[in-house]
């Protein structure tokens, strides 16, 4: 694999390398991806780091993310200014934590960021009952949703102040057995 | 955003008790993960704070940070890129700093890192089929995905036991230099007067040319496929005697061996996960709104299908609570109902299978009955005969399910109970129908040894009689499978699509039933795995087998199929589908170890024909070993040393047994004392705001604080009693006597 890209110089890609789970040819590839989405605000030179950010309603449009009910808040958890506009380097953070190789504990903190909707580093029952709204559409009853919500509570909560704290939540993710295979976007 | 409820500041500056939260331990770790922008406002705002000392952290963050980050790998610090790119050139600096050698140790670590991890990336890259069963993870999820990379690890697996007996059985045949006679003669030891085979001659019928070829009689009988073929004692090759004997029963046992390990390593990480995680909350309301979306997904109909199925589960759910409460309140009458009730239908349901297999059998014994007759009568009917036990076997196995699925529904167990159940009886007739199989070819056989002429086809080389019926099955389960895509799939299809009768709403588009669909492939390696040892060809036929059935698969699920209601969870599933394999694997040592060990094998063809037994043909080969090879062997065979291994393997077993336990009883008193430490916490915190406050209180110039009031600040504010300072019994905690 010769050194035949001018985006990056050799020390950024080393860079991106350690810094993410990524291989070479996945950062070029996803830096592609990126431009993609607006070729004429991404220059093909980023070795004098510019400054580009993308607004959150072009990657809220990438086919990975269109279906996700949970798109907006990765989108501002990821994102720097918390808005869901997203550089290159929130681009790659975002897809390394959620590719396949990212470690169960690194997925599951930013799993209760996502899911924390008021931002204070607790899932209480109006994160929850927001998630559980974003899930089903809106779909279940009034009845249903508290109940759910209780018995979320119920289970997950350790230290019973009624919400879940990151340990909590943590905890709780590593005895669930699914979290792994479906928190992970493949690009 | 900005608005943390533990930092809340008084307009004057003063600080209120919320921040003595701030300087928890567990508060400062969760402050090295925040983002540096919010870490910096942070800082300038607490520089302005003047409490003596205790509020000098700046530094003391940067310590802590950097001894605890120094240890981790800079990808999984859970910082931005940003932070974590400042991270690595700090750390390169500090490296730079070390003495030559270990600064020449890290780097040769981060190249071995680098070059392990691009092994990785080409390895995966090189999988089979990486493109479509992405294709169909965005579609319809990572349970279905779950069946197809299953159905890869079957072609992986069947090749290398084609490999395997290629390279240890075939391959020296081919390369044989002296030639051997092709024709075996059927007739050479045959005492009994029999009606001479219709001639063979070169001008075949078409249709007996057919039937040949999917029944694996007349030319096939000559080839590589079956045993029969491979009559050799020895190969002479111009320096070595390949002993053809031992490498066949070397090849066998080698075989299900590697299915073996290779089948338990890739079900030790479902294991692990299936022990870890509680058994009452399988499927728990946690699992399926943290990890019940799947961020794969990219279709838009593939994203409504999951949102019903979630919003189905959680009213399943919700249902079984329901279901739970009612199960205990039953009156004793109604119990004692339930088990009659219960009874009944099992003895049913054991009714139906023995039926079932008595009909497997019959149908055998009657397909090898009109085998032996020499005069065929119509190519079809020929071609019904010779198929007969699959038929049979096979509607069996269509309609049980649909029986089983039905009377489930009177037993009344909770819905995750009846789907296991379901599955374990579906399970269980499969598997037993390949049993039953071949336990009425083993009556055959065994009639062999009383009356030679009852069945002279079987008599003369019975192995090659039973590698036929293999050979039957397999490919007889390959059309099946395509027949039901191709007629019974895509019409039903096509109906639903152009006709709008009721019968097409009843029917609806096909589900993609995940456990039948496994069933059916591991009914198929199951077969293969027996078959191997008599026609040796099989696992290449079944690796062509599964090889197509993919695309078919896939074919019919893309343009059929909606994702079941039902869905399958992906994890549980991995260990199901291998649970089963293993099942089938074990199943499929049974027949062969009794072949070879206890029937004789037959004298007219084969590689054992010198031998009584087949297994027979290992002692001989340990005897021409020299003395010490010899005695070494007879001493691992001999009952001391099974004797004192069997003692040393329970013991092992029974330590790691007391282990787990020992460790579940740590979790739960860990668990315990998580519970008694947040409780503390709270209390002394509470304790703590109260003192504050009553200080606050008594200096004169204390304005009311215009406090935002987040919901971890009131929780405290509401119990604090102005007038007594601890007026409020303590919580039950472990530190109170």
């Amino acid at each position: 694999m010769g050194n035949k890209q001018t985006i990056f110089t050799a020390q950024q890609l080393d860079a991106y390398q350690d810094c993410t789970y990524f291989t070479r040819k996945e950062i070029l590839r996803l830096f592609y991806r990126y431009r993609d989405l607006a070729p004429q605000l991404v220059p093909l030179d980023y070795t004098n780091h510019p400054d580009v950010k993308l607004p959150y309603e072009l990657i809220g449009s990438m086919p990975e993310l269109k279906d996700n009910p949970f798109r907006q808040r990765i989108a501002e958890v990821f994102s720097e200014d918390g808005e869901g506009n997203m550089t290159l380097d929130d681009f790659l953070d975002m897809f390394s934590v959620l590719s396949e190789m990212a470690p169960r504990d690194l997925k599951a903190y930013y799993a209760f960021k996502i899911y924390d909707f008021n931002d204070d580093d607790f899932i209480c029952k109006s994160d929850l009952e927001k998630t559980l709204n974003k899930l089903t559409r809106n779909e279940l009853t009034e009845d249903e949703v508290k109940m759910v919500c209780e018995k979320v509570i119920d289970e997950a909560d350790l230290d019973n102040d009624g919400r879940l704290s990151l340990e909590d939540f943590q905890h709780m993710i590593n005895r669930a057995p699914d979290f792994l295979s479906t928190f992970h976007i493949r690009i | 955003m900005e608005d943390d409820s533990v930092f809340v500041i008084s307009a004057r500056g003063r600080l209120k008790s919320n921040p003595l939260l701030d300087q928890l331990p567990s508060y400062q770790s969760l402050l090295y993960r925040r983002k540096s922008s919010s870490i910096r406002r942070r800082e300038s705002s607490k520089g302005r704070l003047s409490i003596s000392g205790m509020f000098n952290t700046a530094n003391k963050l940067e310590e802590r940070r950097k001894s605890q980050m120094e240890q981790r790998a800079i990808r999984e610090l859970t910082l931005p890129i940003v932070e974590k790119r400042r991270h690595k050139d700090q750390r390169m600096e500090e490296r730079n700093d070390l003495i030559c050698c270990s600064q020449w140790r890290e780097d040769a670590r981060r190249h071995m890192k680098r070059l392990t991890d691009n092994a990785h990336v080409f390895l995966s890259s090189m999988k089979l089929w990486r493109s479509d069963i992405h294709q169909i993870e965005g579609m319809f999820g990572t349970g279905i995905l779950s069946y197809f990379s299953f159905l890869r690890f079957l072609v992986a697996l069947n090749l290398i036991i084609f490999l395997v007996m290629f390279c240890f059985v075939m391959l020296p045949m081919i390369l044989d230099p002296t030639p051997r006679n092709v024709i075996y003669n059927q007739h050479q030891g045959n005492v009994c007067r029999t009606n001479p085979r219709t001639t063979r001659g070169i001008l075949k019928n078409y249709h007996e040319h057919i039937v040949d070829l999917l029944s694996g009689d007349g030319i096939l009988e000559r080839t590589y496929l079956l045993y029969g073929f491979y009559t050799k004692d020895e190969i002479r090759f111009p320096q070595i005697i390949y002993k053809l004997p031992l490498a066949y029963l070397l090849a066998t046992l080698g075989y299900l061996l590697l299915s073996l390990l290779w089948i338990v390593k890739r079900s030790v990480a479902g294991f692990k996960r299936h022990l870890i995680k509680d058994e009452d909350r399988f499927q728990s309301f946690c699992n399926k709104i943290f990890a019940g979306w799947d961020f794969c997904t990219t279709s838009e109909s593939a994203a409504k299908q999951k949102r019903s199925s979630l919003l189905y589960e959680l009213k399943t759910d919700l249902e079984d609570e329901r279901i739970k409460q009612k199960m205990a309140d039953r009156t004793t009458q109604d119990k004692c109902r339930i088990y009659l009730l219960r009874v009944v239908l099992n003895m049913f349901v054991m009714g139906v299978l023995a039926a079932c297999f008595y009909s497997i059998y019959v149908a055998t014994a009657f397909s090898q009955k009109a085998e032996n007759r020499s005069k065929k009568v119509n190519f079809v009917v020929d071609l019904i005969h010779e198929y007969l036990p699959s038929i049979v076997i096979t509607v069996a196995n269509f309609i049980t399910p649909l029986l089983f699925s039905v009377i489930i529904n009177y037993e009344d167990y909770s819905p995750a109970f009846e789907i296991r159940f379901t599955l374990m009886r579906c399970v269980f007739m499969r598997l037993t129908s390949i049993a039953v199989l071949l336990f009425s070819l083993w009556t055959r056989i065994s009639e062999c040894g009383s009356d030679p002429c009852s069945n002279p086809k079987v008599c003369q080389c019975w192995e090659t009689r039973v590698g036929q019926e293999m050979y039957k099955l397999t490919v007889f389960d390959f059309i099946i499978i395509l027949a039901v895509t191709i007629f019974v799939e895509f019409p039903r299809k096509m109906l639903v699509d152009f006709c709008d009768c009721p019968l097409a709403k009843m029917l609806g588009l096909q589900e993609f039933g995940i456990p039948q669909n496994v069933l059916e492939i591991v009914y198929g390696q199951t077969i293969c795995w027996i078959g191997t040892f008599y026609c040796p060809m099989l696992p290449a036929i079944c690796t062509i087998k599964y090889f197509c059935i993919f695309y078919v698969k896939k074919l019919s699920l893309i343009k059929n199929c909606r994702p079941s209601t039902r869905p399958f969870r992906a994890s549980s599933s991995n260990f199901f589908f291998l649970g089963v394999l293993l099942i089938g694997l074990i199943l499929a040592c049974f027949p062969i170890s009794i072949s070879l060990a206890h029937i004789k094998s037959s004298q007219a063809c084969g590689p054992f024909s010198n031998y009584n037994t087949s297994w027979e043909a290992l002692p001989a080969a340990v005897e021409a070993l020299p003395q010490n090879g010899r005695n070494f062997i007879n001493f691992l065979a001999s009952e001391t040393f099974a004797v004192s291994f069997f003692v040393v393997t329970c013991l092992a077993m029974f330590y790691v047994i007391a282990l787990a336990r020992a460790h579940k009883k740590v979790i739960n008193q860990l668990r315990e004392k998580l519970v008694m430490e947040g409780k503390d916490k709270r209390f002394l915190i509470q304790k703590l705001c109260q003192a504050q406050s009553i200080l606050a209180a008594s200096e004169p110039q204390l304005n009311s604080p215009g406090r935002r009031s987040p919901s971890y600040h009131t929780s405290f504010s509401s119990n604090f009693n102005n007038s007594v300072v601890l007026a409020h019994s303590p919580p039950k905690s472990s530190t109170h006597v």
